[in-house]
């Protein structure tokens, strides 16, 4: 009789040949066909997880690839958590060294994009700055925005967003987009939102999402951009939802 | 208040898929289970409709990521967030299952067997005992369905769950089509392990489809897949089961290759039938 410890078990889900001691069957002699279920269940959940957080990645790979990169995901990155919605935060960086992908030098982006698609999707509720509630500031240059729960800022240097945006329809059109983009991920009521930000708004927003404070953010974008305008580029963050409250006092 | 108190009546798995569908008709079904993990997400749409779906259906909270079976530690985060959850949705019952799926810090996404010994029997009292004092409740421990058996085990899967029932005072949920996979897969008559189930422990019934395969040396594998209805020998064991111990509130399981809501409810119906004919007879 030999005892079978679950660190042998686990080491051989994921080993192409060996199979744990002292399994056996009502025939009385191990078979390696039956083990293969659970190295097969394992496998294929972890690939359906995957699946399911990035489809567009999916999409442009197409399925035989994509089952490919995500076996050797796997190889090298197991769940930490059985909150299997989270699996596969590190395959954005993954894909970025996937020597196979490496003609796709957008794919990582696009992940990126879908990794945080979930993440806004789970994440907390919080409230949501109106309009409204910018004209109650005393000293506007110097507050800070709270970034809503579930927002947050993706900065490609490829244009992701539109990629992503063109394969949720039946059928991809080309897409003349060639340029970096910074996209805000934001899920402010029950939906999730994707938004290309304007290319002049997006030093501003990424600023803001850092904690400076108004006039700091503000005076940045615009030594940086001609086209930035302060007013604009604000109330069109907050019509967005990205933010959940002001901080009125401090600077950074 | 009891720990235990889903109707008498079919239930089955809810899936995003069908939260439309659900909160738009608001079918006659008894209850609805959820994958406790599924909803352990800080906000969004999940606990949005669980929320709605629960003020109109009991709720079961049925939980597959705390790898009761495991050599290791419990994980006291993953309590934590079962105890949240808990005391959130005031679910009608909690179960997990007689498996294990974590080892040190990687979760194998898979209910992995475990051998039946004095030393498992022990640890998964414990494991059960520990659950139930974070919750404050009992729970119901499911009988797994399996591919391989252990050279080490000496104890028969039934005595092993009833002696982990009468340590714990947890109570069972028994999966009729978990006991037709298991029986096929070992050689046993899945009839003859209804018989010898301690019944009056089992809280709540699951049902669900299986696959079916070869294994090295040509015998008929089943695979626990959730991916079908229920298939025609399952039900006839659930009817057996119901006739032998009484009606008990029964899951349908369809995780893979989710159907539309009325397919997946018409199944529910088909095990209402059974318990209501069952509680016919009960009365007269």
């Amino acid at each position: 009789m030999v005892a079978t410890s679950q660190a042998q078990f686990a080491a051989a889900l994921f080993g192409p040949e060996t199979m744990p001691l002292g399994l056996t069957t009502a025939r009385g002699e191990a078979d390696q066909s039956r083990f293969a279920v659970y190295r097969n269940n394992v496998s294929v959940a972890l690939i359906k997880a995957l699946e399911g957080r990035f489809p567009v990645t999916r999409r442009i790979v197409g399925d035989v690839f994509f089952r490919a990169m995500a076996h050797a995901f796997i190889a090298e990155n197991k769940p930490k958590s059985p909150l299997i919605f989270e699996y596969g935060d590190a395959l954005p960086s993954f894909i970025e060294n996937f020597e196979p992908a490496a003609g796709l030098s957008y794919l990582a982006d696009v992940a990126r994009l879908e990794a945080g698609w979930t993440d806004a999707y789970h994440a907390a509720e919080g409230p949501v700055l109106a309009a409204s509630d910018l004209g109650a500031m005393r000293q506007p240059m110097q507050c800070r925005f709270i970034a809503h729960p579930s927002a947050m800022l993706v900065k490609c240097s490829h244009p992701a967003g539109t990629i992503w945006a063109a394969n949720q329809l039946a059928e991809v059109s080309p897409i003349a987009a060639s340029g970096a983009e910074t996209i805000l991920i934001v899920r402010p009521f029950a939906d999730v939102h994707v938004h290309i930000l304007p290319v002049q708004d997006a030093l501003f927003a990424e600023r803001l999402f850092t904690g400076f404070n108004l006039g700091d953010a503000g005076q940045e974008a615009l030594s940086r951009n001609d086209h930035f305008d302060f007013g604009t580029a604000l109330v069109g963050l907050v019509a967005l939802g990205a933010f959940a409250a002001i901080e009125e006092k401090g600077t950074t | 208040m009891s720990d235990f108190t889903l109707p008498i009546r079919a239930g089955v798995g809810l899936k995003p898929e069908h939260y439309g569908d659900i909160i738009e008709t608001k079918p006659d079904i008894g209850f609805f289970e959820v994958h406790a993990e599924n909803y352990m997400g800080a906000g969004g749409p999940p606990h949005r409709y669980l929320e709605r779906i629960s003020e109109l259906y009991p709720i079961s909270l049925h939980g597959v990521g705390l790898s009761i079976g495991a050599e290791g530690p419990l994980d006291t985060a993953h309590l934590a967030r079962l105890k949240h959850l808990n005391e959130r949705y005031r679910p009608a019952s909690f179960s997990e299952h007689l498996a294990w799926s974590t080892h040190e810090s990687a979760f194998l996404s898979d209910l992995l067997p475990l051998p039946y010994t004095l030393a498992t029997l022990h640890r998964v009292a414990e494991h059960v005992d520990e659950v139930q004092q974070a919750l404050g409740r009992k729970m119901l421990l499911e009988n797994p369905s399996t591919y391989v058996l252990f050279e080490e085990s000496t104890i028969d899967e039934i005595d092993f769950l009833e002696a982990v029932a009468a340590r714990t005072g947890c109570g069972l949920l028994l999966d009729v089509n978990n006991v037709m996979v298991s029986a096929v897969n070992h050689h046993l008559d899945p009839y003859a392990y209804i018989d010898r189930f301690p019944l009056h422990r089992v809280g709540e019934i699951h049902l669900a489809g299986y696959d079916e395969a070869f294994d090295g040396a040509g015998e008929r594998l089943l695979i626990d897949a959730h991916g079908s209805a229920v298939l025609d020998d399952v039900l006839k064991l659930y009817r057996h089961t119901i006739a032998r111990g009484g009606p008990r509130p029964t899951l349908v399981e369809w995780d893979n290759n989710i159907p539309d809501w009325q397919t997946l409810f018409a199944e529910a119906l088909k095990a209402d039938g059974v318990l209501a004919r069952a509680s016919a007879r009960k009365v007269a």
